[in-house]
Order: C-alpha cells, then structure tokens, then sequence
C-alpha cells in the first residue's frame, strides 16, 4: 500500500466530511434535557416521524439544567430547539438566555409526574409514609430542645412506630435532577412544616430563609445517597439492599413493577388517578421550552411541538397517558399557547 | 576408592543424587510459583467464561422476537374517507387512525379461532406493539390498491408479550403491572397454540433504528452501527496518516534532543489519557469553538481520532524500530537519499506492524463510550438511516457503545436484554478486527 493512496483516501475522506458541513443546513428537530421526559419525547418523536415528512427529531438526555443551559446558549442552528424540563426554568437560566440573545421562549407544560418512594419488592412495607417522616429520617440537622442537633434517628422505627425497623437508606436524586428540588420542597419542607419543626427553628432566631434551608439539607452521614445517574442505577442499588427506599418516577415505577414494591404516602398509592386528582402529594409538572426564533426556521419545529401536547398523545388514553405521564387538565390551553406561539413573560 | 566411601561416610550425606534441604526448598518454591501462575490464569480465565457467558446467556434472547400474525381487513371507509386512493390524502389518517383497526381484526381472529376471553377490542393493544400501526400505514400508503382486501400481517408482540415466552415475564410478575393481564396471556397462549404466535429470528435487530422507550420490541442497532462505521472512517482516514507521519518523522529524521524527547514522553502520556478528557476537549473545541453540529458521527470520529492518535503513533514507531539497520544502511550505501530509503524500504517492511497497530486502535475507539455521552450521542438519537455519505458524517447519529449505554438505562427491562444483545453485536465487531489484525501480522510480518 502506498504511502500517497492513503494520503489521497484520507483527504477524500476529510473533503467528504467538511465540505458539506459548511453549506448544510439542519432539518431536523433537536431537543435536549430531562431524563425523565425523555421517554415522552421520544414516544413523540418517533410518532412524529411516523406520520409527518419531516426527519424523526433528535432528543438527547443529560438532566433538566444541562439541556437548559444548552437551551440558553445561543439561537442558530448549532444550538437545540427544545430544551425538556421537569421543573419550570429558573429566573437565573431565562436571564443567561438573553445575555445570549434568547429572547422569546415558549414554555409548554405537558402534564405531570409523580414521584414514588419504592423499595425491593421481597422488602420491607413502607405504607405509612408521611412527609415529616421523611424531613425526620433526611434532615442533617432537627431542632430538640431550642438547639439544633445532628440527626439521631437510624432506623424508620424511630421517626415513626408504624414504619419497620429497618436502618434508614435513602436513595435519592442528585442535585443535578431536577427531581431533587421537587423532592426537597414537596416531601421535606413540607414535611419540615407540618410538624413545626419550621416554627422552632424560627423561634431558636433563624430567618425563614435559614430555616428552609435547614429543613431541605439532606444529611452526609450515609443514611442518604445521592443517585446522580438515572433510575436504573437507584434500581440497581435498592436490588443489592433489601432495606433500601429510592425514589423514583411514576413511569419507572410501572415498568419495574415486578421487582419494586411502591410505599404509599399519606396513606395514598401512587397512580395516574390519584395524582391527576390530587390525592397523592408529590408530583411535578413537566415542560418543554421552545426558542421562538427557530420556528419558520427549522422545519418541523411547530408541528412537532403541537403534536406533542394533541389529544392524540398528551390527552387521556394516549401513548404518554400509557407511559405514566398524568394529563394536564388544561391541554386546550396549551394546544392554543402552542398554536398562537405565546412567549413566556408577556402575560399573554 | 576406600578413601572416597570413608571421607563420604565422615561428613553428612551431601550426595549430589540426593536432593538436600535448601535444594528442595528452592524446588517447592518453583513449585508455589508456577501454582500461584495457574490460579492467576484460572482465576483469568473463570473470569473471562463468566463475562462471556452472562453476556451470552442475558444477551442472546434478543436476537429472537415474538411476532404475531394477523389477517387484517383494510376498510376503505375509515383508512381513505375521501374515496379517491391519493396517498397525499390517505396520509391525513395519522397512526391513531390505524390502531382501531389493528384492534379490530385482532378480536375478530380470536374470535375465529374460537379462543373465549373477556377483553374488549380496545384493550387489545397489550398484545401488539404500537409500531405495527406505523407498519401498516406505511404499507397502505406506498400501495393504495390493498384497500378492502384482507391481507396477512406480521407484527411485533409488545414486549410484556415478548418477555412471556422468554421467560421474562411470569404470571406472578404482572399480578401489579397496569399494561398487561393475565388474561391477555391467556390469549397469547391460545394463539400459540393454532401458530398465529411464533418467535422467530429477528432481523431488525441488527438492521433496525433505535425506538422509543414505550417499544422496545422494535428497537435495532443498525443506525447507530453505521454512526460507528462513519466514525471509524474519520478516525481510519484521519489517524492513519497523521500517525504514520508523526512516527516516521520521529523515528527516522528528527534529530535527537530535549524538544524531541519532551514530546516523545508526551505522546506516552497522551495515551493514558481518560478518554473523558477527549470528550471534553472535543466539546469545547469542536462543537463551541468551530461550530460542528451536534451528535454528528465526524465530530465523534474527530474525538475518537485524538484518542487513538498515541496508540498508532507508538506502534507505527514500534513497527519502525523493528526493522534492522541494516536494510538502511544497504539502502543508503547503493546512494538512495533518507527519504527513498524510508518510503522504499523501512515503511513496507514495517507496514504489517503499523495495520495491526491502527487495527487494535480502532477496536479501542469502537468500544469507546465516554467522550461521546459530551457530544451528545446518547439519547433517542439513532433514528434514521444516512442518506448519503454527507449525511452520515453530519446527520445527528449515535455509535454501538453509546447506543448499548442508552439502553441499559431505559425503564423497560426489555432494554436491558437489547442492551446485552448490543454487547454481543459488539463483541462480534471487536473480535473480528482483532482476528483481521493478527492475520496480517501472521502473514505479513517478517522476522530477522
């Protein structure tokens, strides 16, 4: 072989690879962010290529504040279209997005998912969780006696009698999930509150920021782990611990029913009805963010994102519905925010 | 000879014949250590059956699909209300349109064959996977002329239906499970039994894009294994000469001295680089800086490129050094100048040396995960097939590694068997280069 053929293939190859690069223009939809609307999105994309002409979108993963951050770095074809959310975007983020010239954002909620505390299913019952319980088993420190202390509590007995006597391990979200923050202010500053552990921390000479925070600092001294990867890794940890308790989402939860045993809270299990209803308390909305400069500039863009919140797939019954997603009671809105392209901010 | 036996049977028995205490004591410790070797290989090797085996045993399962048949009545009424066969018209009837039909027949086939159940029509989609709806969409659309005639359709089991028959799946394990009931198992059994249910080999597992997490059934690896050819492209046609190059200038022509040495060092410590590092690199250089799209199978190969740059470049030098000086020195004698020597003479000898060398680089590159999860390879990404060369350096694509990873991580644990079954397709790919490499090495190489 010589040695000016492979010189000769490798420039074909590299004039093959950048050449084009440079004239091409993108047509197809990209969309970055949340782990747990992924599979939303990618139900949706999949339909989505199915009955359109348009080439099936693109969905990355990588957490809710990495694909915001993707969102907000720009507005041109390099940049994401969509960024998936499962918590609203943050005043921080919407300022960096007009530092950087993304000015006009749509924000599209898609429903709601429920967040589940489960454990192995050849496990413990866990069927008397209450939200204090968990500030309780969670907290790093508990006011006692006008002081704060570190948290003595090991086993789910001693926050609450009717829990089993088993030592306390939480697998909860890292703080780079966007369930971690819905964890934190639903479950323990909740919590926090309603056996007025707030209140005595106010009364000890915190201001009520301190306290909030108090309530929501989750202890170091290995009762709780941090699971910074996806479900499957809390999964795979409350397989090996049989007195593990993780947390996870409802849809996750309905596919690995056969190895996860689900804990009810407030003495409500978690499903699809009893989280549209209300009656089970931990749930979050869901989003996605559309950057109003690449509609009519993307091909497909639009359409994709009204295809996303139709009857047809967010609405009861639909393939999302199947998933776990819980439908938005107010989908006719966002069907008309969509069409009427509403930016956030305008009180439009 | 009297003497001899006294003088012997004065001092202590030191026969030579005889093996005294140090000697056997020198031997059982060559014994310890060729028994500490084999537990060492053993303990290798029953790792190696292991990993193989639990790859084999999780992963093989895949490669089979459950696919029911079903004869479906297409009715012109509801699949072209305009009446006129246009497929631009008849695409107005999204998939939602198709799956009522699909439900339909399935009742009435249960029905004719006389299996008795309590499941309504519409909860008949437990059993099929929703991509069959798309399916036949597509069929009716690409010919129009199959309205109102009753054809016999393949379509994939749903993959509950799927687990069933591969054991994944018992009736104990659905007892909570919201998408399947027994009852449809039931069914599934019935089916089995008059043969409209079968598992077979399933092609598009090999072929087929990447799916939704909601179908498993269908997922395929097929895309991203062209996202992974097209990168090796890159890293083949970058790397390669690059590395021949840098090599050949190191080894033959640079002079030695500190600037030489300080990089040789370097490019050894560029090879135990983490390949996280190149991901990150590639990100901000790449993707921020030069502005390559994102996920794009030439960004990922530019990546891999840098990550197998050391590997070539210190087994092309290997394959340099290897070759004797005196093939140089015979050349330079005749009166040929440094560079014909090397380019007629050093670099074919070295050759075998220098492919076998790319070849394991490449095999590395294949089976690499992390910088690609920077570039946004990971994902529902590989979803259409490239159609062209272009498009498949550009168009957003994932890459067999990147693909297995985002499966091991999907709610359904029928992801988890597809991810195993991944493994062996890559598996497969590695050994098969890494037999290619010791081939040429065997039949190329020269030994003096």
């Amino acid at each position: 072989m010589s040695i000016y053929k492979l010189t000769a293939a490798s420039a074909a190859v590299m004039i093959a690879a950048a050449g084009p690069s440079l004239a091409q223009s993108r047509d197809n939809v990209q969309v970055a962010g949340s782990s747990t609307v992924l599979p939303y999105a990618s139900i949706v994309a999949e339909a989505f290529g199915e009955n359109f002409d348009y080439p099936t979108p693109v969905v990355e993963s990588g957490g809710s504040s990495a694909g915001l951050s993707r969102f907000c770095e720009g507005v041109g074809e390099n940049t994401i279209d969509i960024a998936n959310a499962s918590r609203p975007i943050g005043e921080s983020e919407i300022e960096t997005c007009a530092q950087n010239g993304v000015n006009e954002i749509i924000e599209v909620r898609i429903g709601y998912d429920g967040i589940v505390f489960a454990s192995q299913i050849d496990g413990p019952e866990f069927t008397a969780f209450k939200p204090s319980d968990w500030y309780l088993a969670m907290a790093s420190e508990i006011p006692q006696d006008g002081a704060m202390v570190s948290n003595p509590n090991a086993s789910w007995a001693d926050v609450n009698g009717d829990l089993p006597d088993v030592e306390i391990a939480a697998f909860i979200p890292g703080t780079r999930h966007g369930t971690r923050e819905v964890f934190e202010e639903q479950v323990l500053l909740q919590g926090c509150e309603d056996i007025g552990a707030m209140q005595s921390m106010t009364e000890m000479g915190m201001s009520e920021d301190e306290a909030e925070e108090a309530c929501m600092k989750v202890r170091a001294d290995g009762a709780a782990v941090d699971i910074d990867g996806d479900y499957t890794e809390t999964l795979a940890r409350i397989s090996s611990n049989p007195d593990g308790v993780g947390v996870f989402g409802l849809a996750f939860y309905e596919n690995n029913t056969d190895s996860l045993k689900v804990a009810t809270m407030g003495g409500v299990e978690p499903s699809v009805e009893t989280i549209s209803t209300g009656e089970y308390p931990v749930s979050r909305p869901l989003y996605f963010y559309i950057k109003k400069a690449h509609l009519g500039v993307i091909p497909g863009l639009k359409e994709y994102a009204q295809f996303f919140v139709s009857d047809d797939l967010a609405g009861e019954g639909g393939p999302l519905a199947d998933y776990g997603l819980v439908p938005d009671p107010e989908l006719a809105s966002t069907q008309e925010a969509v069409a009427n392209e509403t930016v956030m901010g305008n009180g439009s | 000879m009297t003497d001899a036996t006294q003088a012997g049977s004065m001092v202590p028995a030191k026969s030579i014949i005889s093996v005294d205490d140090r000697t056997k004591k020198r031997h059982a410790a060559e014994k310890r250590f060729q028994a500490y070797g084999i537990a060492a290989i053993a303990t290798g090797v029953f790792f190696l059956i292991f990993l193989l085996g639990s790859i084999l045993f999780n992963g093989v399962t895949a490669f089979q699909q459950t696919f029911i048949q079903v004869p479906i009545y297409l009715n012109p009424m509801t699949l072209d209300p305009e009446g006129n066969r246009d497929p631009a018209e008849m695409a107005k009837v999204s998939t939602f349109g198709y799956a009522p039909i699909l439900e339909n027949s399935m009742a009435s086939m249960i029905e004719a064959q006389g299996i008795e159940t309590d499941v309504e029509p519409d909860g008949l989609d437990a059993l099929f996977s929703s991509s069959a709806a798309a399916q036949l969409r597509n069929r009716v659309l690409s010919n129009p002329d199959l309205l109102g005639q009753t054809i016999d359709f393949n379509i994939l089991a749903t993959s509950r239906v799927d687990g069933y028959f591969k054991g994944r799946v018992s009736r104990e394990s659905i007892a909570r499970d919201r998408s399947i009931d027994a009852e449809h198992l039931d069914i599934v059994d019935a089916l089995r039994e008059e043969g409209s249910v079968v598992k077979r080999f399933n092609l598009a597992f090999i072929t087929g894009s990447d799916a939704s997490e909601s179908r498993p059934e269908q997922a395929g690896m097929g895309v991203a294994m062209m996202g992974s050819l097209y990168m090796m492209l890159v890293v083949l046609g970058l790397s390669l000469p690059i590395g021949v190059f840098a090599s050949i200038y190191l080894e033959e022509f640079a002079p030695k001295n500190r600037l030489t040495d300080i990089i040789e060092v370097n490019i050894s410590n560029l090879a135990a680089v983490p390949s996280i590092v190149f991901g990150i690199l590639g990100l901000a250089v790449f993707i921020q800086f030069m502005e390559f799209p994102q996920s794009a199978p030439l960004v990922g190969g530019l990546v891999l490129t840098l990550m197998t740059l050391p590997t070539i470049i210190i087994a092309t030098r290997a394959a340099l050094q290897s070759v004797p000086p005196s093939i140089r020195d015979a050349a330079l004698g005749v009166g040929a100048s440094k560079m014909q020597s090397v380019f007629h003479h050093v670099l074919p000898l070295a050759m075998p040396g220098i492919l076998t060398g790319t070849i394991i680089g490449l095999a590395q590159a294949l089976g690499e995960t992390a910088p690609l999860l920077l570039i946004g390879m990971v994902g529902y990404v590989a979803t259409n097939y490239p159609d062209g060369i272009a498009s498949g350096f550009m168009d957003p694509n994932s890459a067999m590694p990147a693909q297995i990873y985002e499966w091991a991580k999907r709610a359904d644990p029928a992801y988890y068997e597809r991810a195993w079954g991944g493994i062996i397709i890559l598996l497969v790919f590695l050994f098969a280069m890494n037999a290619i490499a010791i081939l040429l090495r065997r039949k190329f190489e020269r030994r003096w």
